[in-house]
């Protein structure tokens, strides 16, 4: 089938490159948000210049990222109308109005503190000051909240009924708390909380080793990691209760996210490690697997059954090479991350956390993984779904809009264009500002002093906070 | 039913607010060619550095709005004027990184550009989308059904260039309130000259819109409708006299509210005269509306929570209340 002919595929194609770009950015807004808040907690308490110097440099981070997450979220609002007007119309009772909502309680929430935070240092108490990162970060998590429950209902209807191919609402409680959102939303804010600190650990190990503005980027390192050691493991928990979630309510999902092909009868089924899916001869090619595994998995049970994909029809089942891929590479980032920081605890007992050259080239490195992960684990949701808009409702095919693919031709171009210059942008002055380092100079403003101020120490010692 | 035309005046109202508020950031890029020096583009864009972002969320919501109570407009808008509406997005999304990038980058011309050309592109492009609906979308039972240029014409395309006066007579109202010095003094005169030039398109819009839109000679002859409608021009012209003073008398907020007022007149007659049409003359508002649960549920949220918004947006306009200088809060 001709890609350029096919509005299906290329409406598809288009709706993940402009996701997969726009994700980023929100991930990035909600952790970096937490970590404002934190950091803004030990300014105020502690009342050391250090915090306030790096509420200012990361709360500049933040508004570069938020920017990009802005306007590649335009597009997103109104990517359901343009590119899936059929789905838009028949589903809008029960799908619009969480978007709606989002925007309403939450968007609005983070885009009008915003400005008070990057900008109101000077304009406001300090307490309001606070109350406004909250907001904002907040807000994000809120803006979290509503998206997902909106992704989850596509993949876990509820509330709803059909009237001649229309979605009626019956019970909105139903349809935002259907059965994946609560497990989902912190899964993936725990990611973004994650990935975030993994960021701002690897940043600020980069720096330590190069020696450039070390007092600085150590305070910041050491609070990512506080983040980063109580984030890993819980994410870990957190995907495993997300992948049960799947195995009960999307079990031609977990099928393909696991290679399996036969449902297992007399013993458990097996958890492959790797393999190489064929689709065409319904096995894997290559597979090295731990027998029962999988059973115990997710149904800990060592023999429970789990359906293979040959129990569904050909036409039901989503891609399995890519499935079984992203998955794997999401579960593999997440282990790397939690024995990182295994090792991480255990140099902070010897303290050298901060001057262990090998740790910290280890974590400048694999700060992009976080991402990588991101993108792998709604790769797994969203292809996972397919060939489903609605799963088990609403077949992606259905839902496309009455356009001609030449329309669709012009604006993927258009966005794949835009968002690489974008992006490439986005890097370059976000790597820039971090090598530029910090503003220590500026004077701090006199409502923030108003309470005291403890003189910029710089001792070489890791301080007592790390 | 009464649900359905709260909402119809609840899009309404969300769309003027987004129009007016990010046609002020719009119009404040439009006014870059008037003012050079970087210094002085430094104070504009600080003007409307610390709101520009809540105002644009404004369009968000009045885009989640259309969805959730008026899906049929929202799915056969977007796929009739996908090319208008694409377009104003890649704008949008130009204008709004160039806030951030301008402020980290030494050589600030380049993303100057990125901030004028976008803030055109977008609006050239809202008004060929607002055109593309007055000249009507073709539709087959409740879908889209006509051609990827249908909505491009001569009448489109003027109402495109027709919004960039009111975009840049808002902005230069706006500045009068928010600078001093020489910047204030070009705005004043700015301001003046663009609402004579919003006069004029305004009115070649108004005789040139019939001939797209037949079935709108009813609605502005037919009383009692007639005497709604035709409320709109008087304002507008009692507004623009009122600028016209205000600006010879160097007042400071009677501009901007008096754009403000001319600006609405225009758009508001626009919106007085499509009713009861939600896309003329395919669909009608009632016909293109979500379902009764969905309606009480989203307007339960607006009624409850849109206060909330309106009165922390307004606080936060009051924290930046006064003058903009070149330094300080803002982007370098």
């Amino acid at each position: 089938m001709n890609v350029l002919s096919d509005p299906l595929l290329l409406s598809r194609l288009q709706f993940a490159v402009t996701i997969m770009f726009h994700i980023i950015f929100p991930t990035a807004t909600i952790g970096l948000g937490l970590y404002l808040v934190i950091i803004e907690i030990l300014w105020l308490s502690t009342k050391d210049e250090l915090y306030y110097r790096m509420c200012r440099f990361w709360g500049r981070v933040f508004a570069i990222n938020f920017g990009v997450g802005v306007v590649s979220g335009v597009v997103m609002e109104f990517e359901f109308g343009t590119n899936w007007a059929r789905f838009s119309a028949l589903g809008a009772n029960v799908f619009a109005p969480l978007l709606y909502f989002e925007v309403l309680t939450a968007f609005f929430l983070e885009a009008g503190f915003l400005g008070i935070m990057l900008f109101g240092w000077m304009r406001v108490s300090r307490s309001i000051h606070f109350l406004s990162t909250c907001l904002v970060a907040g807000g994000s998590i809120l803006s979290a909240l509503w998206i997902v429950a909106a992704n989850s209902w596509m993949q876990t209807p509820a509330g709803f009924r059909l009237e001649g191919g229309q979605f009626v609402a019956a019970g909105f409680r139903a349809v935002i708390f259907n059965p994946s959102t609560l497990v989902r939303f912190s899964h993936m804010v725990a990611a973004a909380f994650e990935t975030s600190a993994f960021a701002v650990a690897g940043i600020g190990a980069f720096f330590l080793l190069k020696g450039r503005n070390v007092a600085f980027f150590r305070r910041s390192m050491g609070v990512a990691l506080v983040s980063a050691a109580l984030f890993a493991p819980l994410q870990l928990y957190l995907g495993d209760a997300s992948g049960r979630q799947v195995f009960h309510l999307q079990p031609v999902k977990l099928a393909a996210m696991e290679g399996l092909w036969e449902t297992n009868t007399a013993s458990g089924a097996p958890f492959a490690l790797v393999g190489l899916p064929d689709a065409d001869k319904e096995r894997n090619a290559f597979e090295i697997s731990i027998p029962s595994a999988l059973s115990l998995l997710v149904t800990h049970t060592l023999s429970g059954r789990v359906p293979g994909l040959k129990a569904f029809p050909r036409q039901d089942r989503p891609n399995v090479a890519v499935l079984f891929t992203s998955f794997r590479l999401m579960v593999a980032i997440g282990f790397l991350f939690l024995f990182v920081m295994i090792w991480a605890a255990v140099l902070w007992k010897r303290k050298r956390l901060f001057t262990q050259r090998a740790f910290l080239w280890t974590l400048a490195v694999i700060q992009v993984f976080g991402w990588v992960a991101v993108e792998m684990g709604w790769v797994t949701a969203e292809v996972g779904r397919q060939p489903w808009l609605v799963y088990g409702v609403m077949r992606t095919s259905e839902a496309v809009s009455p356009i001609r693919p030449g329309n669709v031709v012009w604006s993927l171009a258009l966005f794949v264009i835009i968002f690489f210059s974008i992006g490439a942008s986005y890097v370059y002055y976000v790597l820039r500002a971090f090598w530029r380092g910090p503003d220590m100079a500026s004077p701090i403003p006199h409502v923030q002093r108003r309470a005291g101020l403890r003189i910029l120490e710089d001792s070489p010692a890791p301080p007592a906070d790390a | 039913m009464l649900l359905i035309d709260v909402w119809a005046i609840l899009v309404g109202l969300a769309m003027v607010l987004y129009v007016v508020l990010d046609g002020i950031s719009l119009g404040v890029a439009m006014l870059f060619g008037m003012f050079v020096h970087g210094k002085e583009r430094s104070v504009l864009i600080n003007t409307i550095a610390p709101v520009w972002d809540a105002n644009q969320t404004w369009l968000l919501f009045g885009g989640g709005a259309i969805f959730a109570a008026f899906p049929v407009v929202y799915a056969v808008l977007s796929s009739g004027l996908y090319v208008p509406l694409i377009t104003f997005i890649a704008g949008l999304i130009f204008r709004g990184v160039a806030f951030e990038f301008r402020g980290e980058s030494t050589r600030k011309g380049a993303w100057e550009w990125a901030f004028f050309l976008g803030s055109l592109v977008a609006v050239l492009s809202q008004g060929m989308t607002l055109g593309g609906v007055l000249t009507g979308v073709a539709m087959r039972g409740r879908e889209f059904a006509g051609g990827p240029l249908d909505w491009l014409n001569p009448f489109s395309v003027m109402v495109g260039i027709a919004i960039i006066p009111g975009y840049v007579m808002l902005a230069s109202a706006y500045l009068v309130v928010k600078t001093t010095g020489s910047i204030q003094d070009r705005a004043y005169a700015i301001a003046r000259g663009s609402t004579l030039v919003v006069l004029a398109v305004m009115a070649i819009v108004t005789v040139w819109m019939p001939f797209h839109y037949p079935l709108i000679l009813t609605h502005w002859t037919g009383a009692p409708r007639a005497y709604f409608v035709w409320t709109f021009p008087v304002l507008g012209l009692l507004a623009a006299w009122a600028l016209s003073k205000s600006v010879r008398k160097r007042r400071t907020f009677a501009p901007l509210v008096c754009a403000i007022v001319l600006f609405l007149s225009g758009y508001l007659g626009v919106l007085a005269s499509l009713y009861p049409y939600a896309i003329p003359p395919s669909i009608k508002i009632r016909e293109a509306a979500a379902q009764p649960e969905s309606l009480l549920f989203t307007l339960w949220g607006a009624l409850i929570v849109l206060p909330l918004v309106l009165a922390y947006t307004g606080y936060s306009y009051w924290v930046f209340r006064g003058k903009t200088g070149e330094e300080g809060e803002g982007y370098s």
